[in-house]
């Protein structure tokens, strides 16, 4: 177990593209923290500095108290779980979960043992003599955490491990995952680009755009206090409305309109409005128009997709409220209004 | 899977036809003639042939001269085989690495494919020859004095490296995709799992390679038993004498130098058993063991 330490780090490939920019982030012991971004935002690469199958170009890593900027990939003390789980296709379950035990010495009983209890704690008992192409996706997937924890690692690295499931066993194993991580109190650094898997694994999150960090915080900061307009929009399905608005102190004018909120705190000039979709009510005596275009009936909630002052806009409204296609009144809720820097998309 | 079919038996039979002509044609037909005059002595200046029953295979018992080639074909197939996949699985290990200029590289390997066996021959003709060979002067320089086509050793190691060049290019090709073909992560995981890198290569690579090295293994052999006539033909220079030869090329020689068409007839259905012993051999005990992906 192990504090993780990125102090600059950063990350530029021969043909000079910048993965990573200067990093510096620390995680602390037993944490689960979710590096989540879209495509090449450079988590991957940041966690694959991590593991050691990526040079580091600049600043210091640590695990634990050990600088690790030179160390090899074996002698980290880590262990990770890949994408399209990188099984032995040429061994047995039972090898696959102890090659990495054999290779450092571990006598044959210990790890006979080791796998035994890895595999009564993954439930793969009775495929541990078969090969990975006789698996399904999801214990295939389970081999690859057992070779993880059989090991009994400082830290856990996931490079997307849920991302070649079906939508039911990725929920399943997200669980699990995070059950497994807790049980045995292990530091683990989880990549991800679904923002849902973020959401509900993380201690904590690292939201990444063009290999900077947009945001570090709780699922619930992350959520609730975007600090860009990048992980406004990134976060929640649906994102968080954006919107043009110009404010005069406290009076926010969408579009021209007439004065209608009030915002939570005061400026001068253009400004983009964050608002959750579920922090506004329909209200026939409600100041803002709102045109819905579509309504989106999904059980628990029902999601309105329309236009405010020709600008998209999503409502989200419970099983029981009424709605229907068409013209209708809003109001935003105050409190949940975010404003932010309509240049550069920061929070003011 | 979805399975697509015909409606009528004849046009997969029409398209079948040319395939099986040219098997027919070409191998069936002169094997069954090989195994009909390996019964017969044939009159030198092809006045008739007389039945002599399995004359021809008794005398190939009893012939030193005959084990003593099959001897040297043993080795030589071994050698050329053994040598062409493991410099070739070096060089396609080593090209695998390198990140600039790897078309170039690769292609430059890959060049001498392009040439026949019999020119291969005379480029080792060059290579050796007597006065200016550069690889004459480099066993010289340790005390050697190599004779082409008049030391049997001498033959034969030249025999041996011609073979080994020519056929180091196409098991380079067929290496060098085996080895792109193995996911990285896999090979990543290895990384993690081992520190060492020639543990990684022996248990995770190389097994993930075999079905490709087993198929090469084959082909190898094959290259080596038959297709390096060429080869040996040129190096030779026409002056067997002494020289040493593989079993396909006595076959030749027997047959259209020693004009007995019978005794060499034999011969090609002795080896035409051996090859099909050796395919059997091959499939039965070694590809049970292989993983194929």
């Amino acid at each position: 177990m192990a504090q993780v330490s990125l102090e600059g780090i950063r990350k530029v490939y021969p043909n000079g593209f910048r993965a990573v920019q200067t990093t510096s982030f620390t995680i602390q012991d037993g944490e689960f923290v979710v590096l989540v971004g879209p495509s090449g935002c450079g988590k991957s690469t940041l966690l694959r500095m991590i593991a050691g199958l990526e040079e580091i170009t600049e600043g210091v890593l640590k695990i634990g108290d050990r600088v690790v900027n030179d160390v090899d990939p074996a002698d980290r003390d880590i262990a990770m779980v890949f994408q399209n789980y990188a099984l032995y296709p040429h061994m047995t379950v039972r090898k696959n979960i102890g090659y990495g035990l054999k290779n450092r010495g571990t006598p044959a009983a210990a790890i006979d043992a080791k796998v035994q209890d890895a595999a009564r704690m993954l439930n793969l008992t009775e495929y541990l003599d078969r090969k990975p192409a006789q698996l399904s996706g999801g214990q295939r997937q389970r081999v690859a955490m057992g070779r993880a924890v059989v090991r009994d690692p400082a830290l856990f690295l996931f490079d997307e491990p849920l991302s070649n499931l079906d939508a039911k066993l990725r929920n399943q194993m997200r669980i699990e995952i995070k059950a497994l991580q807790r049980r045995l109190g292990t530091t683990a650094v989880y990549v991800t680009h679904d923002q849902v898997e973020a959401m509900t694994m993380a201690d904590r999150i690292i939201v990444l755009n063009e290999g900077r960090i947009e945001q570090i915080g709780t699922p619930s900061e992350i959520y609730h206090n975007p600090a860009s307009t990048f992980v406004a929009s990134f976060m929640g399905a649906p994102p968080m409305n954006l919107i043009k608005a110009e404010l005069d102190q406290q009076s926010v004018r969408i579009n021209g309109c007439r004065d209608l909120i009030h915002a939570p705190q005061s400026f001068d000039g253009p400004v983009t409005l964050g608002i959750r979709p579920e922090d506004v009510e329909v209200d026939e005596q409600g100041l803002v128009s709102f045109h819905v275009d579509i309504l989106e009936e999904l059980g628990a909630h029902r999601l309105l997709h329309g236009r405010i002052a020709n600008q998209p806009f999503s409502v989200m409204l419970g099983k029981d409220d009424a709605a229907q296609v068409g013209e209708t009144k809003i109001n935003l809720k105050p409190e949940a209004l975010r404003l932010f820097d309509r240049e550069t998309g920061l929070r003011l | 899977m979805k399975r697509a079919g015909f409606d009528t038996i004849w046009l997969p039979m029409a398209l079948l036809i040319p395939q099986l002509m040219i098997i027919a044609i070409f191998f069936y037909w002169p094997a069954g003639w090989a195994l009909q005059s390996s019964f017969f002595l044939q009159d030198p200046f092809g006045f008739g042939s007389t039945f002599v029953g399995a004359e021809n295979y008794t005398s190939l018992l009893g012939n030193d001269q005959y084990k003593r080639v099959a001897g040297f074909t043993i080795l030589y197939s071994v050698l050329v085989t053994f040598f062409s996949l493991a410099i070739a699985l070096l060089l396609a290990v080593k090209a695998d690495k390198v990140i600039k200029g790897a078309k170039t590289y690769r292609t430059l390997l890959m060049w001498v494919y392009a040439i026949a066996p019999p020119v291969a021959g005379f480029l080792g003709i060059l290579f050796f020859d007597q006065s200016t060979g550069p690889l004459t002067k480099f066993f010289q320089m340790f005390g050697w004095d190599f004779k082409l086509g008049v030391d049997y050793n001498a033959t034969a190691t030249a025999m041996v490296i011609v073979a080994v060049w020519k056929q180091i290019p196409v098991n380079f090709i067929f290496f060098l995709s085996g080895l792109q073909s193995i996911p990285r992560s896999v090979r990543e995981a290895a990384m993690i799992d081992n520190r060492s890198a020639t543990g990684r290569f022996w248990q995770v690579t190389f097994p993930l390679l075999a079905p490709t090295a087993f198929f090469l293994l084959i082909i190898n052999i094959t290259y080596a038993l038959f297709d390096t006539f060429g080869i040996i033909d040129a190096l030779m220079k026409g002056e067997p004498g002494n020289n040493p030869m593989t079993l396909v090329y006595k076959v030749y020689l027997d047959g259209f130098r020693g004009n007995d068409l019978g005794g060499s007839s034999a011969q090609s259905v002795v080896l035409m058993a051996l090859v099909l012993l050796l395919t059997v051999f091959q499939f039965r005990l070694v590809e049970r063991r292989i993983h194929y992906t």
